[in-house]
Order: structure tokens, then C-alpha cells, then sequence
């Protein structure tokens, strides 16, 4: 039993050891006690609902988020708006739609089975848009970079004035958590820059927290669900790994070998 | 075969194999339930159908969750026939005007209910709709009246958002 | 106990077996007479066929809902991802299960190579196992290219861009590869149509594999030949069927582990970025379970002779039962083979790491030391101990000790006085 118990521990170690090889990046990231880390990590309602809010004023105008429908907002283990609140949130964005019978694109007001409105026709007006840069879409941001939700976090809060010596052209911005440290994104957060529905005071790390916070869910909506089914699935195998065990030393009981 | 205590061992390998069996059991149950309609496929419960366009006499066929629904307008004369229709000569009793709520306007599934083809507009015995597939026969209210179809075809649930606009679904 | 006295105990049961002999196949492999000493080593046979079955079963259920489209195939993992039921876990599921699977084949492979287990009357088996192993690497770069995300993307250029560095024939074969003049469209097409069809011939490889092992029966720790059925075996139904079971619900938490609490750990960030042909990520680093191979590619200066390198580290494999000229199987009875084999693994782990290093620098030069003694070991080491070693005398049976008390204590006191 112990050798089985080593030999699992020299599995994760290796593991473990391989994934370090492949994330051996860059700068020290802020790190935040996420809530939805953990064996029992769960989203925080306010701030996902606080963080729909920043991203829907303010990354919204340039960002899209085209695998979300808004129906995902009223969805068990997100922002759990309530049906009413999403579908007024989707009716207060015009969707195009067509062709009707006379072949026309017409809009009209979003519903629940709408994707998420995007702010540019393609990638290309995006990126005419904005200089040049492609702002990338955030459905899956949050694992489409290493270090995941700790450097979009840390991202947000990395803007600082060059050191000196540091030269940058017009429209690229300095950050230190930024690969190559420029970024073509001026900094999106300033205090006071919204106003929460619910009050809280949104300083820059708050709402670089509750954005933060709800990229994650975008990327992961599925994360609660699978924090609890995998600890009952933990639980469950090792009650069955305990059980064959023991009906193992039985068996081989019978003949006189050490299992 | 050593064994001290064979009902202790009894025991122990019924639990072993039970409780085995329920993990297969709930390992089976993702992969069948992932050919189930996806959330993506139940969000789109409901099509909105302007109907202003549509003269008496007329039907237009509308796709709804990926069937062809047909939303007829029925001139005086087919209301007629379908409501002097007995109860008693119908296959599947049901009255006109519970299938449709303003007699004008007939909204039902243009789906044989015999196996799922779908019928032509103004053909038949009865002057409604009639399936090429294996001759059904239906009457200006979309009920079955010859052929091997065992019911009327179905109305789905709509209502009517304002005088030209019908939501199904 | 042969086979051939099988007789089912019912009518019917003999009614059938009489026509297709499945009974006496089922008979077979329930009564097959396995060494009673093998170890937890051994367990991971039935842990790789468990893993194959699960990617065959969660990867059918995928194919159900992704779509083989370069506009389209990104769109339909979120999909899988999003609203399948279930998708999220099957997909992750698909997933870690190539890494698991890897993980669990290499342990196969270097439990072989500890006891010496390739060696006669095994070669056929080691060489089916051989070919095994290189399509399952197949299966999964080609699986890695479905989601068709960045990594996706620039790993099948890099990957089949290899090709060109055959003289002459090499463009061409790349273009035929791609079906284009770039990794585009028919490039995923055929990919997937490929990634559907090779788990099955691995399949029909396993069956292979599993019948060359039951001619000569198998190996065990000790190394020695041994008569079957004896006292030294036992029947494989229950004692190692439940044995096996034991060691894959252990494997099998660890594969939850990943699954459920860090399904992306093995991953690369980058492939959550759909596939642009005009950016290349800063950094490809294959999946964890090629690194070794991609360290010993990008050791070696000249393009064709890195590829050269690549494959010849794999069939340097396919050979070694007639590199390695010792008639002593176990290493357990191999003082210096031990400690060769020790270093062997410190190497291939540092080839792994030095793999997802950038190729510079140290990492350029441990990484050609590290590919050099790789081959010396298997060209130079293996032949020359054969002659060389001094061998511990090998007990004649299981149960028959020859080192005093019983023989595994034996063994392992053995093993203790060495080290």
C-alpha cells in the first residue's frame, strides 16, 4: 500500500514538475485569493453581476464576447441574473436579423438566445478601429493566457509610466505584466469610473476583481458544477478503491502471496 | 480456500460489485444525455410570424425549432366546413374551434402524424391537406380523415402578440 | 488446464462454443496462469486499455457535436464546452486522457525495459508495442489539431513542415500533407478523418499485443522463465483481474484530479486562441508527453539530420532486443544495468524539460549532451554490458528461493545490500 501511495505521489510530482516546465513564464504575478479556486471554489454572485456591469460599460466597446448568449446570464452557476433582468439586459441591445420575406436585414431588440452583441462587424473593422490592434474577444480570455485570471488581474493594474530610457510610440502604453511590457490598450479602469448598482465603491482593484471574476465564469461556465461533481466523484472512488482493497487482501488471502 | 468468516466476505464483494455498479451507472448517464437537446437548442423555444401579408385563402409555412409550421387563413367557406363536421365521423374527435382559437387563423404543425412527412396545401378529398407519402387525407381544420395517419396534425402552443403578429412557441 | 479441454457446462454453452468458440477464449483468459509475483508495475496494462477504451468512447460522443471546420471548429469546441450536456466533462475527460494515457504507457514502457521484458521470446510483443506507441503519438498530435487554436495551428506547421527536410520528395509530400499551400481546411479534414480512424488500428494492435503476450506467457519481476500453470502462477480471474481493478481506481483518482480541478493544467493557454495563420504564439511547446522527442529534434543543427535523430530515437526502441545482449532479463539481477537505467530516466526527464526550454544557450547544450548519451545508452551502453556485467545469480522458480527465506524478502534484501 505505501509503494502504490509513493509510486501516486512520484506520478504528481512529475506531473506536476511537467506543468511548471510549460508555465515557466515571465513576471511575478499579483496574486488573489480567488474564491472560485479551491476544492470547493464557488463564484461570488455580486461581483460576477458587478463585473457583467464593467465589462458591459466599459470593455464591451471594443471587446466582443461571441460565445455567450445572454440566456447564459440567468444560468445556474453564473451572474444568476434573474429571467427578467437578462431578458430587459438583451431587449436594450438591437440584433440584427433576416432576412425576412423580402430579403432584408432588419433589427430588433436582443432575446434570451442571442449571442452577446458585438461592437464590430469582423475582426477587421476591429482592428481599423483601434490602430491596428485586435482586441481580442473575451469569452475565453481567462484561460487563453498564462497565469489565467491572476494576469488579467494583474494586467489591469499594471499601467505605469515608463522607465526612463523606455521610448514608446503613439497609442502603445506601458504594462509591466504586458508581454514585451507594451500594450496598445490605454489603461480601461479609473477610479470612481462607474457607478455599481449595488454601491460598492469602485475603486480600480474592485472592479478589476469583479471583471476579472467574470471572465473567469465566461471562460468556465461550467466550474461549480464540476468542483462539485468532482468531489463526489474523489469521494466516491476512493470509497470503491477502499472496498476493492480489502476484497483483494480477501481473495488473495486464499494462497499464501503477499499482495 | 482458507476463508474464516464467509459471510463477512459475502458482504464485502456484494458491496464491492454494488456500489461499482452505480459508478458505471453514473459514468453511462453523461454520455447518453449529451445527445439530448443541448442548452443552445432548447434557448430557441419561440418564432415570432408576421402574418400581415397573408390574403384568405392563403398559407405560409414557417420554420419553427427546425419543423415547418403552417399558418393558414381560412376564407368563410372552409370555416364553414370544418365546423359543420359531426364529431362522430372523425377519427380523432376534436372541434374546430378548439383548434383554432380565431377561426380565421389555423396555426398547426405541418407534420403527417402518420410518419412525419409533410402534406400538400389544397389537395385531398376533404379540401385541406393531403400527405404523398402514404395518402392521408386531412380536413380544413388539419384533422385526419382518411388514411393511415392516426391523429390530427398537432397545434403547438401561440398566441396572437397583436392583430398581425402571432408568437408560436 | 489447456484450453482444448474446455468444455462448456451447459447445452446451449456447447451448442455455441461448438461454432464460435467464444467460451473457451473467455475460459481462456479467466483461467490464463499469470506469475504470482508480478507487481504493481504490471497493473498498468489493464490501466492502458482502460484508457483507450475512454478515448474511444468520449471521443465518439465528441465527434458527435464538433464540426471539421477551419470557420467552425473553434466555435464548436465552445459549443461542446457550453451547452452539449456534459460536453465540458466530456471534452476535458478526452483531454487529460491523452496525457493520462501517455503516462501510463510510459510507465508500460519503462517497466519493460527495467525487467527486460522486450527480450526473447518477447520481441514480437515489444514491437507491436512499439508501433502502438507511435500511433498513439500520431493519434494525439493529430487530436491536439483538432480544436484548431493557436497550438493547433503552429504545432501541425512545425510537425509536418518536418517532412520538407527530406531531400527532393520533401516539399511535395508537405503540400500533400496539407492539401494546400499552408495548414488550412483540408489540412483539419484530414486530420480528423485520421484521428477517428487510428484508435481503432490501435485497437486491432492491442488485440495483437494481448495474444503475443499469452504464447510465452508473462514476464515477472525476477525475470525467469517459469512453468505455467504451477505454484509459481495463478489464474488471472480473480487474483489479477481484481488486482488490476484495485491499481486503475487509484490511476483513476488521480485522472479525476485533473478533470475536475485543473482540467487545463496540461494544456497550453495558447490553444484557447483560435488558429491565425499570421501570428505565431511566442513560444510552441508541444504536449508534455513529446518533449523528450522535440528536445532531441531541435539538438541537432541540420534540419534533416534533426528529423533523422528524431525517429531514430524511436526506432533505436523498436530494436532493443537485440541491442540489449544480456540473457539475464530483470535488473533486479543487473547491478550495473540498474544503475544505467536509473540515469537512462534522468535523462529522458532531462530531455523532456530541456524540450520546453527555448533552444538556446545551456538548454541547446545540455539538450545535445542529454540527446547523445540517450543513443549511447541504447547503442553502446546495452551491447557492451551484456559481455561485460557481473550478474547476481537468478533464483529457479518463484516459490523455490535460492537466496534464503522467502523470495521476494530475498529480492528486496538483495536489492538493499546494493544500493
Amino acid at each position: 500500500m505505501k509503494k502504490i501511495i509513493s509510486i501516486t505521489y512520484l506520478i504528481f510530482l512529475l506531473l506536476i514538475g511537467s506543468y511548471q516546465v510549460n508555465a515557466a513564464e515571465k513576471t511575478d504575478l499579483i496574486k488573489i485569493d480567488w474564491s472560485f479556486n479551491g476544492l470547493f471554489g464557488k463564484f461570488d454572485r455580486g461581483s460576477l453581476q458587478r463585473g457583467y456591469q464593467v465589462y458591459s460599460e466599459v470593455c464591451a466597446a471594443c471587446h466582443s464576447m461571441k460565445y455567450l448568449s445572454y440566456r447564459n446570464l440567468s444560468e445556474k452557476g453564473g451572474p444568476e441574473f434573474s429571467i427578467e433582468q437578462a431578458k430587459a439586459i438583451a431587449a436594450s441591445f438591437e440584433i440584427t436579423d433576416g432576412p425576412n420575406a423580402d430579403g432584408e436585414m432588419f433589427t430588433r431588440p436582443g432575446k434570451l438566445s442571442d449571442k452577446f452583441y458585438m461592437p464590430y462587424e469582423n475582426d477587421k473593422a476591429a482592428q481599423a478601429a483601434n490602430g491596428g490592434a485586435y482586441p481580442p474577444d473575451m469569452s475565453v480570455l481567462a484561460k487563453a493566457r498564462g497565469g489565467g485570471a491572476n494576469y488579467i488581474y494583474s494586467l489591469l493594474l499594471g499601467y505605469e509610466d515608463p522607465p526612463s530610457g523606455i521610448t514608446l510610440d503613439d497609442g502603445v502604453y506601458y504594462n509591466k505584466y504586458m508581454y514585451g511590457n507594451q500594450i496598445k490598450m490605454s489603461a480601461p479602469l479609473s477610479e470612481g469610473l462607474i457607478e455599481y448598482g449595488d454601491g460598492t465603491e469602485a475603486s480600480v482593484e474592485q472592479m478589476s476583481k469583479d471583471v476579472t471574476t467574470f471572465l473567469m465564469w465566461a471562460a468556465e461556465p461550467h466550474l461549480e458544477t464540476r468542483h462539485r461533481m468532482g468531489f463526489k466523484a474523489i469521494v466516491y472512488l476512493i470509497i470503491l478503491t477502499v472496498l476493492v482493497y480489502y476484497s483483494m487482501k480477501k481473495i488473495w488471502s486464499r494462497i499464501e502471496t503477499e499482495v | 480456500m482458507s476463508d474464516k468468516n464467509p459471510k463477512r466476505r459475502d458482504f464485502l464483494f456484494t458491496a464491492t460489485y454494488a456500489i461499482g455498479v452505480v459508478g458505471i451507472g453514473a459514468v453511462a448517464w453523461p454520455l447518453i444525455d449529451q445527445m439530448n437537446p443541448d442548452a443552445s437548442v432548447k434557448a430557441l423555444a419561440s418564432t415570432e410570424v408576421d402574418v400581415s401579408s397573408v390574403e384568405p385563402g392563403n398559407t405560409i409555412t414557417v420554420l419553427w425549432r427546425g419543423k415547418p409550421v403552417f399558418i393558414r387563413r381560412r376564407t368563410q367557406d372552409e370555416i364553414t366546413e370544418a365546423k359543420k363536421v359531426k364529431m362522430e365521423e372523425l377519427k380523432h374527435p376534436e372541434k374546430d374551434e378548439d383548434r383554432a382559437k380565431d377561426p380565421e387563423w389555423l396555426v398547426m404543425l405541418g407534420i403527417c402524424t402518420h410518419l412525419g412527412c409533410v402534406p400538400l396545401n389544397d389537395k385531398g378529398d376533404y379540401n385541406g391537406w393531403f400527405c404523398p407519402c402514404h395518402g392521408s387525407h386531412y380536413d380544413t381544420s388539419g384533422r385526419i380523415r382518411k388514411g393511415p395517419a392516426p391523429t390530427n396534425m398537432e397545434v403547438p402552443k401561440y398566441e396572437f402578440v397583436n392583430a398581425n403578429t402571432i408568437k408560436i412557441g | 488446464m489447456s484450453d482444448h479441454d474446455y468444455q462448456p457446462s451447459s447445452k446451449l454453452g456447447k451448442w455455441f462454443n461448438d461454432r464460435l468458440p467464444l467460451l473457451t477464449l473467455s475460459n481462456h483468459l479467466a483461467e490464463y496462469p499469470t506469475p504470482k509475483n508480478l507487481n504493481y508495475w504490471w497493473t498498468f496494462g489493464g490501466i492502458l486499455t482502460f484508457c483507450l477504451i475512454t478515448q474511444i468512447v468520449t471521443g465518439l460522443t465528441l465527434a458527435m457535436h464538433y464540426i471539421a471546420d477551419s470557420d467552425l471548429a473553434f466555435a464548436s469546441v465552445e459549443h461542446i464546452m457550453r451547452d452539449v450536456n456534459y460536453g465540458w466533462l466530456i471534452r476535458y475527460v478526452h483531454a487529460n486522457g491523452a496525457s493520462m494515457f501517455f503516462l501510463a504507457v510510459y510507465i508500460h514502457i519503462f517497466r519493460s525495459l527495467y525487467y527486460g521484458s522486450y527480450k526473447s521470446p518477447r520481441e514480437v510483443i515489444w514491437i507491436i508495442g512499439m508501433i502502438i506507441y507511435f500511433l498513439m503519438m500520431a493519434t494525439a498530435f493529430m487530436g491536439y489539431v483538432l480544436p484548431w487554436g493557436q497550438m493547433s495551428f503552429w504545432g501541425a506547421t512545425v510537425i509536418t513542415n518536418l517532412f520538407s527536410a527530406i531531400p527532393l520528395i520533401g516539399e511535395g509530400i508537405v503540400a500533400w500533407l496539407w492539401g494546400g499551400f499552408a495548414v488550412d481546411n483540408p489540412t483539419l479534414t484530414r486530420f480528423y478523418a485520421l484521428h477517428y480512424l487510428l484508435p481503432f488500428l490501435i485497437l486491432g494492435l492491442v488485440v495483437l499485443h494481448i495474444w503475443a503476450l499469452h504464447v510465452p506467457g508473462n514476464n515477472n519481476p525476477i525475470g525467469i522463465d517459469i512453468k505455467k500453470p504451477s505454484k509459481d502462477t495463478v489464474p488471472f480471474h480473480p487474483y489479477i483481474v481484481i488486482k488490476d481493478g484495485f491499481a486503475l481506481l487509484m490511476f483513476m483518482i488521480v485522472f479525476a484530479f485533473f478533470v475536475f480541478y485543473s482540467p487545463n493544467i496540461l494544456g497550453h493557454a495558447d490553444n484557447y486562441i483560435e488558429a491565425n495563420p499570421m501570428v505565431t504564439p511566442a513560444h510552441i511547446v508541444p504536449e508534455w508527453y513529446l518533449l523528450p522527442f522535440y528536445a532531441i529534434l531541435r539538438s541537432i543543427p541540420d534540419k534533416l539530420l534533426g528529423v533523422i535523430a528524431m525517429f531514430a530515437a524511436i526506432f533505436v526502441l523498436v530494436i532493443l532486443p537485440w541491442l540489449d545482449t544480456s540473457k539475464i532479463r530483470s535488473a533486479v539481477f543487473r547491478p550495473l544495468y540498474r544503475q544505467f537505467y536509473w540515469i537512462l530516466i534522468i535523462d529522458v526527464l532531462i530531455l523532456g524539460y530541456v524540450g520546453a526550454m527555448p533552444a538556446e544557450g545551456i538548454y541547446l547544450l545540455v539538450a545535445r549532451v542529454a540527446t547523445a548519451y540517450y543513443f549511447i545508452h541504447f547503442l553502446i551502453v546495452l551491447p557492451i554490458l551484456g559481455y561485460k556485467e557481473k550478474t547476481i545469480p537468478v533464483p529457479l522458480s518463484i516459490t523455490e528461493p535460492v537466496l534464503g527465506g522467502s523470495p521476494n524478502l530475498g529480492i528486496i534484501k538483495n536489492k538493499k545490500s546494493l544500493n
